[in-house]
C-alpha cells in the first residue's frame, strides 16, 4: 500500500482568496481540489458566512509530497500575515493513486 | 410615520443585538440583493434610453470627480486625527468615497413613498459612483507602484457582482425600453418595497454583529462614521444643484455621496490592500453610517436639499 499514499492539504480561508488561491493551486502543480463553504471562529474573530465579507471557504488537495510542501510553503509565506488562515496537512491512502 | 422597511431593519437590528437565533440563509440574502441589483438598473436603463448622452455627460465628469474627492478629503482626517495606518486610512477613505446600493435602495423608498420625483437616471451616476473611490483607495494605500497588479483589480472592480448586475440591468433597460420590461414587472418592480424589507431585515443582523468590533475601535469611528457622510452629503447637495437637479434628484445625489460602501469596496481592498484591516473599515461603514443614513440621514439630506434649493435660488 506504500505506493498508494499521498498527503492531503486542507486550508481554511477568507472565501475572498477563492479565485487567487484557485490560480496559485494549479500554477503549482496540483491535479485537482475541492473547496466548500465553511464557518467557525479562530483569532480573526467569529466568521459566520453571514455574508460575503465574513465568509470562510474550506480547500483540500490530494496531491504528493514535493507539490504538498510548495504549496504549504507558498501560501505561508504569501497569505499568513495579512488573511485569516489556517493549512495542516495529513497523510492519506487513495485508491486511484494515477488521479493524484 | 415611519416606513414598514426602516421597522424591519429595526427588527433585524435588535435581534441581532439581543443574540437571537435568527438568520436569513445565505442563499436568501444573495438573492435578495441580486434583484435589488437588477431592479435599480432596469429603472436607470429605462431611463437612459430616453435621454441623450450627451446631456449627461457633465454629471457623469462632475460625480465621478466627486468620488475621488471624498476619499481624497478623508484620508487625511483619517490620518491625522484617527492615526489609522496608511492602508486603514486608505481602505476606510476607499469605503467612504464610494456608495451603498442598499442605502440608495431605501432612499428610492422614501422619495416614492412622499411621490416626491428624481431624475430616474440616476443609478447610472450610482455605478459610476462605486469606481473612482476603490482606484483612489489603492493608489493612496501603495502609491502607483509596479508591484500593483492591476489585471487582477481590475477584474475585481468591474467583474463584481454588484457591477455585473446594475450595468447588465441598466443595459437590459435600455435595450427593452418601458414597454419591453411590462412582462418582468411584477417580480422586479412590484415587489420592490418587499424584497427591500427582507434586504434590510439581513442588513439589521449583519449591522449588529459589527457591534462587537465599535466597542473595540471606540469613539473615533463612530464620530467619523456620522461627521464624514454628513460632510459628504452637504458636498453632494451642492453638487446637486449646480448640476441642476431636482430635489428628489438633489436629495439622491447628497445621499450617494454620503452612503458608504460594504459590498464592493471591501471585496477589492482584501484583494489589493491586504494589510489594512477589514474589521475597521466595516465597522465604520456597516456598524455606524449606514444605520445613521437609513433612520436619521435620508430625511435630513431631505431637507438639507431643500435648503440648498431654497438658498441659491432654483
Amino acid at each position: 500500500m506504500d505506493d498508494h499514499v499521498r498527503r492531503l492539504l486542507t486550508v481554511v480561508t477568507e472565501a475572498a482568496l477563492e479565485a487567487t488561491l484557485v490560480r496559485d493551486l494549479e500554477r503549482l502543480g496540483a491535479h485537482g481540489y475541492t473547496i466548500s463553504d465553511a464557518r467557525g471562529k479562530g483569532t480573526r474573530g467569529v466568521r459566520d458566512a453571514g455574508w460575503e465579507a465574513s465568509s470562510n471557504i474550506r480547500i483540500e488537495v490530494v496531491c504528493d509530497t514535493p507539490t504538498a510542501a510548495a504549496i504549504a510553503a507558498h501560501l505561508r509565506e504569501r497569505y499568513y500575515a495579512n488573511y485569516a488562515m489556517i493549512l495542516f496537512v495529513h497523510d492519506v491512502e487513495v485508491l486511484r493513486p494515477g488521479k493524484f | 410615520m415611519i416606513d414598514p422597511v426602516i421597522l424591519f431593519f429595526l427588527l433585524g437590528l435588535v435581534a441581532g443585538l439581543l443574540r437571537s437565533e435568527l438568520r436569513l440563509p445565505a442563499a436568501l440574502y444573495d438573492f435578495v440583493t441580486i434583484l435589488l441589483l437588477l431592479t435599480i438598473g432596469l429603472k436607470g436603463g429605462v431611463e437612459l434610453a430616453r435621454q441623450p448622452f450627451g446631456v449627461l455627460l457633465p454629471q457623469v465628469v462632475a460625480v465621478v470627480a466627486m468620488g475621488v474627492a471624498l476619499a481624497l478629503v478623508a484620508f487625511p482626517v483619517l490620518r491625522a486625527l484617527g492615526r489609522f495606518t496608511r492602508a486603514d486610512a486608505a481602505s476606510i477613505a476607499a469605503h467612504y468615497g464610494s456608495v451603498s446600493v442598499g442605502t440608495y435602495a431605501v432612499a428610492v423608498a422614501w422619495l416614492g413613498a412622499r411621490q416626491v420625483p428624481f431624475e430616474e437616471h440616476m443609478p447610472l451616476l450610482l455605478v459610476l459612483l462605486e469606481i473612482p473611490a476603490i482606484l483612489v483607495g489603492i493608489v493612496l494605500a501603495r502609491g502607483v507602484s509596479r508591484d500593483t497588479q492591476w489585471g487582477s483589480v481590475a477584474h475585481e472592480v468591474f467583474l463584481g457582482k454588484g457591477i455585473v448586475l446594475l450595468v447588465g440591468g441598466l443595459l437590459i433597460g435600455w435595450i427593452s425600453g418601458p414597454e419591453g420590461l411590462v412582462s418582468i414587472e411584477p417580480l422586479f418592480f412590484d415587489l420592490f418595497k418587499g424584497v427591500l424589507a427582507l434586504f434590510l431585515l439581513e442588513m439589521g443582523l449583519i449591522t449588529a454583529a459589527q457591534a462587537g468590533s465599535l466597542r473595540r475601535y471606540g469613539l473615533f469611528l463612530v464620530g467619523f462614521g456620522i461627521l464624514m457622510p454628513l460632510f459628504s452629503a452637504l458636498v453632494g447637495a451642492t453638487l446637486g444643484w449646480a448640476l441642476g437637479l431636482s430635489v428628489g434628484g438633489t436629495m439622491m445625489l447628497a445621499t450617494l455621496a454620503a452612503s458608504a460602501s460594504y459590498i464592493a469596496v471591501p471585496a477589492a481592498m482584501r484583494i489589493s490592500v491586504p494589510e489594512a484591516n477589514p474589521t475597521l473599515s466595516l465597522a465604520a461603514s456597516l456598524g455606524v453610517t449606514f444605520p445613521f443614513n437609513v433612520l436619521f440621514g435620508i430625511p435630513l439630506y431631505y431637507t438639507l436639499a431643500e435648503r440648498v434649493h431654497a438658498l441659491l435660488g432654483g
